[in-house]
């Protein structure tokens, strides 16, 4: 706890405890509604955490970040409703798939050398061949979707993940808050450090003694493991599971989206991405269903020019200018 | 015993001959410099030591053991530090952050990394630097920059690529002495390329000379700008 606060400005911590506190009430206070659009800002923080690990620390840019958030998902519902198994020990195998499907597509990269846009290719050319395969496989599935058993909302089970939408809240926070300390800790570690030089340049990093090739592995891997989570949550919050949904393209924007808005590399951007960005939009759709105006694609329209207006006026994301505009900083 | 020894290494890049037959040793604790004109293969020559690129024949061997071949990474983690003639940094990062990626080639514990940092960026000058932005620097003090990374690495041998270029005639004398006295204090070897003979004249006890790939004379510094070869092709007539 000291290691990760160290350095703050006591204003930070302070302001970090309050909304973490607001957080905390928030399902007590808001309407259905309210809460599942919280829950939907907090899985896109969590994804967008974990997808920043590889480019925000790593300068290692994937497109195709929902092809672990389907794996994760595929994995722990194929136990659940297959075998039986709880999606936390189901959270073990997704890890693993993901995980080693990070180091596949890390190791064919990084070992020929791909980098930059063309890695950025590779993951969402994994991420199609994936999708494809799922779409086949009728075991699970195929096109016509995967369902898992839908739960009993009047009663939580937290072992089996089956229960009301504030259960998943109160996880999902719980799993926000792990991931911010991890980084955190990621960041002021060694680990941390070579993988912002690898980012910066990579040659530089190699003079220093730093073996880029395992590095960037790490840092794939590690991302990828992180994703699983938030597969494992999506497939037992919406009980549904389309390969064409949740390996689109689309979804890995959405993904990335969070923490480019928000401050790339930064440790409160993907949090403070998802939380300006899900609300906005989805208000957007709202508004304009009550005014009777129905325009589709409003959201990816919306997200767009969004994108447009923070690479033109904040290019670094909100949150290095809000953070030195309010003082809160860390020292170093 | 040498501590660096290079011995009949090459190069080409495909019809261009950049190093051909170069052979040189460097003893422990001594700082030599390559000079010559652009192009002359000083560069190249760095880039072979330090792993970058792998030589087409010859033989290169550090402390004893061959190093040849091995990469960049590994180099600098057998000992040999480096800077770029064409400096990077790393621009996000902080000065004291871009050392402390360096020191911690030595140790992964960060805090105790961060103290050598330190220590790195008071020695070269520039300890009231250390909490900038690396791209909000000047050239010169990028350059400097490079070379705290570099030695913060640890490195038993510190090949120095133009880190004088830019810098003011005084400027120039307090890098000459911040070296001799890393030399000194800690026998820290060092090769540099350098074009300001300010510099080399007052830190080598040794140069080598490249022209066109290939060495032409090496040798103490008063007799290497005595010979007519190196007057003729790089020091000029005035250097008499």
């Amino acid at each position: 706890m000291k290691v990760l606060l160290a350095g703050l400005p006591p204003r930070a911590v302070v302001a970090l405890g309050l909304f973490l506190l607001l957080l905390l009430v928030a399902p007590w206070v808001v309407n259905g509604y309210l809460l599942s659009l919280l829950v939907v800002m907090l899985y896109f923080a969590y994804a967008g955490q974990a997808w920043n690990v590889m480019m925000g620390f790593a300068g290692q840019l994937s497109l195709g970040h929902s092809l672990y958030v389907g794996l994760g998902a595929y994995a722990a519902a194929m136990m659940f409703t297959k075998f039986g198994v709880n999606p936390w020990v189901g959270l073990l195998v997704a890890v693993a798939t993901t995980t080693a499907m990070g180091a596949i597509i890390g190791f064919l990269a990084f070992r020929f050398g791909i980098g930059g846009v063309y890695f950025a290719i590779l993951t969402i050319a994994f991420s199609e061949f994936v999708r494809i395969g799922f779409d086949h496989w009728t075991w699970l599935g195929g096109s016509a979707g995967l369902f898992l058993p839908v739960a009993n909302r009047s009663s939580n089970d937290l072992l089996n993940l089956r229960g009301a939408p504030v259960m998943f809240y109160y996880v999902m926070l719980a799993m926000c808050v792990a991931a911010l300390a991890f980084c955190r800790w990621l960041l002021g570690s060694r680990l941390g450090y070579y993988w912002q030089a690898i980012r910066e340049n990579e040659d530089a990093a190699a003079a220093l003694g730093i073996p880029v090739f395992r590095y960037k592995m790490f840092a794939v891997m590690i991302s990828s493991a992180m994703t699983a989570f938030a597969g494992v949550f999506y497939a037992f919050y919406y009980n549904n599971l389309f390969p064409e949904q949740i390996f689109s393209m689309g979804r890995s924007i959405e993904i990335i989206l969070g923490p480019i808005i928000g401050g790339l590399g930064t440790l409160i951007g993907p949090i403070l991405g998802a939380f300006v960005l899900t609300p906005l939009a989805d208000g957007l759709s709202e508004l304009l269903q009550w005014a009777g105006i129905d325009v589709p694609g409003v959201k990816q329209v919306f997200y767009g020019v969004c994108l447009l207006l923070v690479i033109v006026f904040l290019p670094n994301g909100i949150w290095p200018v809000l953070a030195r505009r309010l003082k809160l900083e860390r020292e170093h | 015993m040498a501590l660096l020894e290079v011995q009949g290494i090459g190069k080409h890049f495909r019809g261009l001959r950049a190093l051909h037959d170069v052979s040189f040793s460097i003893p422990q604790g001594a700082i030599h410099a390559m000079i010559g004109p652009n192009g002359a293969g000083k560069t190249t020559c760095f880039n072979v030591i330090a792993g970058v690129y792998k030589p087409d024949g010859g033989s290169i061997r550090f402390d004893g053991k061959p190093i040849d071949g091995l990469r960049p990474d590994q180099i600098c983690r057998a000992g040999i530090g480096r800077t770029f003639q064409v400096v990077k940094p790393f621009p996000g990062l902080s000065v004291l952050d871009n050392v402390v990626v360096g020191a911690l080639n030595a140790t992964a514990d960060v805090a105790q990394a961060r103290k050598e940092a330190m220590r790195v960026l008071e020695l070269l000058h520039l300890a009231d630097k250390a909490k900038h932005p690396a791209a909000s620097l000047t050239l010169p003090e990028r350059k400097r920059v490079e070379v705290a990374r570099a030695m913060a690495t640890g490195p038993r041998l510190l090949l120095l690529d133009e880190v004088m270029a830019g810098l003011r005639p005084t400027e120039v004398d307090e890098m000459v002495a911040v070296f001799r006295r890393v030399n000194q204090e800690t026998g820290l070897t060092i090769l540099l390329i350098e074009h300001v003979m300010r510099a080399v004249m007052a830190l080598a006890q040794h140069i080598v000379v490249l022209h066109y790939g290939e060495k032409i004379s090496e040798g103490a510094p008063q007799e290497v700008v005595n010979d007519p070869k190196v007057l003729e092709c790089y020091l000029g007539e005035e250097a008499l």
